[in-house]
């Protein structure tokens, strides 16, 4: 059993075997209240007063071996639903309860409550409902052709990471603050001073239900330490009661409080709503350091206790599975995790100096120790890093589950400054999710959805016709047939994509709107720099930054597509462009030469071949520029992504086959990865190859490497993935991450998943158990390219 | 000036230390039965033909532009006095039976390639290794290339067989950083058996090197039923007492270039050699170690 102590032990076998399953307390104590005062307060204030009734009237839970307590239901995997965003219908409960892959279970009697108090209030109400009634037929056809997905369909905007106001003031302290700005409010001449009066107000309510929240715990531990009969844990409970009376009301004064007050507040941001990668501590070494050091001096904390309350908090993200999906957005996101994220390392956000310390070594210790799925833990590395913390990062990575990923920390500063925020905020900066840059604290950095671009490319090819719905749904832009150069194709394709990138867009607007007005979060507005100050909402673009994401999938499935063709067709003239056609039209049955031809003997993206990689950056650059620096409604800006999480299976799920090769149904790429197969000059090529686009002109993209464990084995082997993290970093790399199991393993654990329960393996932005993944997802990771040293 | 290069190996870390590109010279003097690139040995471009993979399509024959290619009795023959190697015949194989051994490069070709990865390099304190076959045998080449990587601060290792004029080694040792030396069997009798020739001049050359240059790793591959003997090592220990070696890499032997043998139509003697068991290997480098050398089994 993994675990420092014998309490981490019991507690992280307890997360890792209970199976998830659904609770309905969250949706009827909401539709209770809902019942009762909807319509009679400003909507602001009535899901502020919302969280505040979920907050005094749901059930307590302290495990038995506990010291961080809180959870988001009933105790460890059970889940919450949020019926105004996602109204589940009995069908997607029966689906969810017995699907084979992240599955919930759902109790009988729950389905007919569902059916009985739930679905009678909220059918037609819910977000999700009003996003479908209010998007136009032809988002709607290019939604189900798999053009697109829409991150707000099931869920609420999130990606929200804390900074380091909560560990310096309490919440008594936040809201004299918000207090002031009510009466500071102009109502002569300020237009909005109504609007930013009920915000306000909404936003001291969510501290006070917070407060309301701790002080329950605190009578709680107390009422369970009067019965305790163990000595030693009646000590605990008392102890805990203690850390609740000062967290979350006022700052912490410890390291225990410390980490128990970003608990309480993790649980309050995913209470008030089902937000999209839950809530991250982000940069928590350097907030919780001042707290480990006074202390330590003190002689009142050591590493042993240190590491252990660490473990604890670990557990904590690990009992909360991300909140059930169901249809298009569980494909998007298949997986239990919910992606809540620890930066560690990287440099000091007040001196810009190297930010590792002694709890970053706990981090990595605990993270080694836990070996869980959550929380997606990754280490920043910068100029300033010691080597000693890179290779002990890289020691625990070449284990083989793939954390931590690695994230540069000088380009996620760069990316901030060139998105326009100050050095200063760019600091406080790291990524969330997946590899989802933002500046913490102060940035409500959104996703919005992956874009299909190789899917893009095969309307073009089909003159805007596609063949999974059978429908129209593109530009005529001509038959790639009577194309007389590769400029007529790209021309093609450009247009394409504009059209594809507005469908998206004009559908982003109406949904931002939605939440804007009708899903505010205040508690969430709390928490983030800027809210305050503008009286405006997190979703209402109240933050001091606000950017919206658009994901692009299969960067490296396209560029071979395009290389295949300017190559074969036009420049050698192997073969015509209708003969192509009819060969990807017969998924190349039949048209085995040309198949080869494609497959093999054509200049591939991740080689460090510049014919390849130029129109790489052809394509990189056209999709960023229609998409970086355009508006959102709430005066935020889009900007790009190179991620995929498992959309890539999706995705290639709904297109024919294409002109690279690629058969019918096939994943495209994931991240910024080469094509399966095509990168065949190693690692470094690849590498190469990756860097040749400006990450900095975006907001996180991704990469993924595998190697065999045998090929990086010995100190030399940390020396040379050390070195190759370092050398991608210095060419202004993003992120990398690496899969160190070999493919005879993995085709074992798909063969008898019984035997390797433990099995977990990268899967985009973050790991998962090998088991809980649909056959189509093992079989692409068990096909990525092995990379091995000779 | 061009040289006959059958492989550019990126991100090649057995050959010298750190991340390196290691460039495969064609033709060596030597034959060593276990010689795991067997396709480096001739010094001409070769077709590997993998009969195995072959379906006997008929297309090789069909683009052949020299028409040097024909099916003779359900085997694809190649006229070796026709082919020039141009390798139409390896993009329309469909299932991929063909290859073709070597690509001639200008020195700047070369450079261009492996200077690519300098930021690797400059990571990890690796470079560029020359190997082989037997790089020395181009030496002009050899000596302009190592010369050039210098010029551009590139870290170069090469990696001999040793049985070259020593005028050849002289002439690159000022721009070798290390020399990678593979010595392989110290009886000259078996020497004689195994790889074909004496190793007098390796020995000589050895010596000699050693008293030019102070950067000298020696490999040593060991072969069950070769030289996988005590005797063999204690006989090394006394051969290069005084030599300086810095670093010696004990190479277990293995059979994974089996296949190919088969590809180049070439005899593999698999049945007089064996790997080597783990203990012995480990016995092996306690020998070395007991005399203060730094041994590394593997590359």
């Amino acid at each position: 059993m993994r675990g420092y102590t014998e309490r981490t032990k019991k507690l992280r076998e307890e997360s890792a075997s209970t199976q998830p399953s659904v609770s309905l307390e969250r949706a009827l104590l909401e539709t209770e209240f809902y019942q009762k005062h909807y319509g009679t307060v400003e909507t602001p204030v009535l899901r502020a007063l919302n969280f505040k009734y979920l907050m005094e009237n749901r059930k307590l839970y302290i495990g038995e071996n506990e010291l961080i307590i809180g959870e988001k239901s009933e105790g460890p995997q059970v889940v919450p639903t949020f019926p105004e965003l996602c109204a589940h219908t009995i069908e997607d409960m029966t689906v969810m309860n017995e699907r084979k892959y992240i599955n919930f279970k759902v109790k009988d009697e729950d389905k007919v409550v569902q059916a009985e108090k739930i679905l009678p209030y909220w059918e037609s109400k819910s977000t999700r409902d009003r996003i479908l009634a209010s998007m136009t037929p032809e988002w709607k056809d290019c939604y189900a052709a798999g053009m697109f997905t829409e991150f707000m369909e099931q869920r609420a905007p999130g990606h929200t990471v804390a900074d380091d106001k909560f560990y310096k003031k309490g919440f008594i302290e936040f809201k004299q603050e918000i207090e002031e700005a009510i009466e500071q409010l102009d109502f002569l001449y300020d237009a909005e001073a109504y609007n930013k009066k009920s915000q306000l107000e909404a936003m001291a309510i969510s501290c006070d239900a917070i407060m309301i929240y701790g002080q329950r715990y605190a009578a709680y531990a107390r009422e369970l330490a009067e019965k305790e009969t163990n000595l030693q844990r009646k000590k605990e409970l008392l102890w805990i009661a203690g850390n609740c009376d000062v967290v979350p009301a006022h700052k912490p004064e410890t390291y225990a409080q410390a980490l128990q007050m970003y608990w309480f507040v993790h649980i309050g941001v995913t209470t008030e709503t089902n937000t999209w990668d839950a809530f991250s501590p982000g940069r928590l070494d350097q907030y919780v350091y001042p707290f480990y050091e006074k202390e330590l001096k003190a002689g009142e904390l050591d590493y042993d206790k240190a590491r252990e309350l660490m473990e604890c908090l670990f557990i904590k993200f690990n009992n909360q599975p991300a909140p059930p999906k169901v249809g298009i957005t569980l494909k998007e996101s298949g997986t239990y995790t919910d992606f809540a994220n620890i930066n560690t390392g990287g440099i000091n956000p007040y001196t810009g100096e190297n930010g590792v310390n002694d709890v970053s070594y706990i981090i990595l210790d605990a993270m080694d120790e836990m070996r869980l799925l959550q929380p997606s833990s990754n280490v920043q590395i910068s100029e300033k890093t010691p080597d000693e913390f890179l290779k002990r990062s890289v020691e625990i990575s070449r284990k083989g589950w793939g954390q931590p990923a690695f994230y540069n920390t000088e380009e996620l500063i760069q990316e901030l400054l060139n998105a326009g925020k100050t050095l200063e905020d760019a600091r406080f900066g790291g990524s969330s999710g997946c590899v989802e840059t933002g500046c913490h604290g102060r940035e409500a950095y959104v996703l919005t959805g992956y874009l299909n671009v190789p899917k893009i490319f095969e309307l073009t090819m089909n003159n805007g016709f596609d063949k999974y719905t059978n429908k129209q749904i593109g530009l005529k832009t001509g038959k790639p047939e009577d194309f007389k150069s590769y400029e007529e194709l790209y021309d093609a394709y450009m247009k394409q994509i504009e059209y594809m990138v507005n469908v998206k867009i004009r559908g982003n607007n109406v949904i931002e709107k939605i939440f804007a007005t009708q899903m505010p979060t205040p508690f969430m507005s709390v928490l983030t720099t800027g809210c305050k100050e503008s009286g405006k909402d997190y979703n209402a673009g109240g933050s001091k930054y606000n950017t919206r994401y658009i994901q692009i999938v299969g960067i490296g499935t396209i560029t071979d597509c395009l290389s295949s063709i300017k190559y074969n067709v036009f420049d050698e003239k192997r073969f015509t462009m209708k003969e192509l056609l009819l060969a990807i039209d017969a998924n190349f049955e039949g048209y085995e030469m040309i198949h080869n031809l494609v497959l093999n003997h054509t200049p591939k993206y991740g080689n460090d071949n510049d014919y390849a990689d130029d129109i790489m950056l052809d394509v990189f650059s056209n999709i960023r520029d229609n998409i970086r620096g355009r508006k959102t409604v709430c005066g935020g800006t889009y900007q790009i992504d190179m991620l995929p999480t498992t959309c890539h299976i999706y995705f290639g799920g709904v297109m024919t086959a294409s002109a690279n090769g690629r058969l019918k149904g096939k994943p495209v790429t994931d991240g910024i990865s080469p094509e399966k197969g095509a990168d065949t000059n190693g690692p470094t090529a690849v590498i190469k190859s990756c860097a040749k686009m400006d990450h900095t002109s975006t907001g996180g993209t991704l990469l993924n490497q595998k190697f065999t464990p045998s090929s990086i084995q010995g100190e030399e082997g940390l020396n040379n993935v050390s070195a190759l993290i370092r050398s991608y970093f210095c060419m202004n790399g993003h992120h990398i991450q690496f899969n160190v199991v070999d493919r005879a393993t993995l085709i074992e654990a798909q063969k008898n998943p019984e035997e390797h329960k433990d099995l977990i393996v990268r899967v985009a932005g973050y790991s998962d158990n090998f088991n809980n993944l649909e056959k189509a997802l093992q079989d692409e990771i068990i096909d990525r390219t092995e990379q091995s040293f000779n | 000036m061009k040289a006959n290069i059958f492989n550019i190996q990126k991100f090649s870390v057995h050959d010298g230390p750190g991340i390196r590109t290691t460039v495969f010279f064609k033709g060596c003097p030597l034959k060593c039965l276990w010689c795991h690139n067997p396709e480096s040995q001739n010094p001409k471009k070769e077709i590997l033909y993998d009969i195995n993979k072959c379906v006997l399509c008929g297309k090789c024959v069909e683009v052949c532009p020299q028409n040097a290619v024909r099916i003779e009795n359900n085997v694809v023959l190649t006229d070796k006095n026709k082919c020039n190697h141009c390798g139409e015949c390896v993009i329309y194989c469909i299932p991929g039976a063909r290859q073709v051994a070597g690509k001639e490069y200008t020195v700047d070709e070369v450079l261009k390639e492996v200077i690519k990865d300098k930021v690797f390099y400059e990571h990890s304190n690796g470079g560029v290794t020359v190997s082989g076959g037997e790089p020395l045998i181009q030496i002009d080449f050899v000596e302009e290339l190592l010369k050039k990587l210098k010029e551009n601060n590139i870290h170069t290792a090469v990696d001999t067989c040793g049985t070259v004029n020593f005028e050849n080694l002289q002439r690159v040792a000022p721009y070798t950083d290390v020399f990678l030396y593979d010595l392989k069997i110290m009886d000259d009798e078996k020497h004689k058996e195994f790889v074909g020739s004496s190793n007098k001049l390796i020995l000589e050359n050895l010596k000699r090197l050693s008293q030019i240059h102070n950067n000298i790793n020696l490999r040593m591959i060991i072969v069950e039923g070769v030289n996988a003997e005590e005797k063999h090592i204690e006989e090394t220990l006394k051969f290069i007492k005084d030599l300086g070696i810095k670093k010696i890499n004990l190479l277990p032997y293995h059979d994974i270039a089996k296949h190919k043998y088969k590809k180049l139509n070439m005899f593999y003697e698999d049945h007089k050699m064996k790997k080597p068991t783990e203990e012995k290997m480990q016995a092996f480098k306690e020998m070395f170690e007991s005399n203060n050398y730094n041994v590394k089994i593997g590359g």
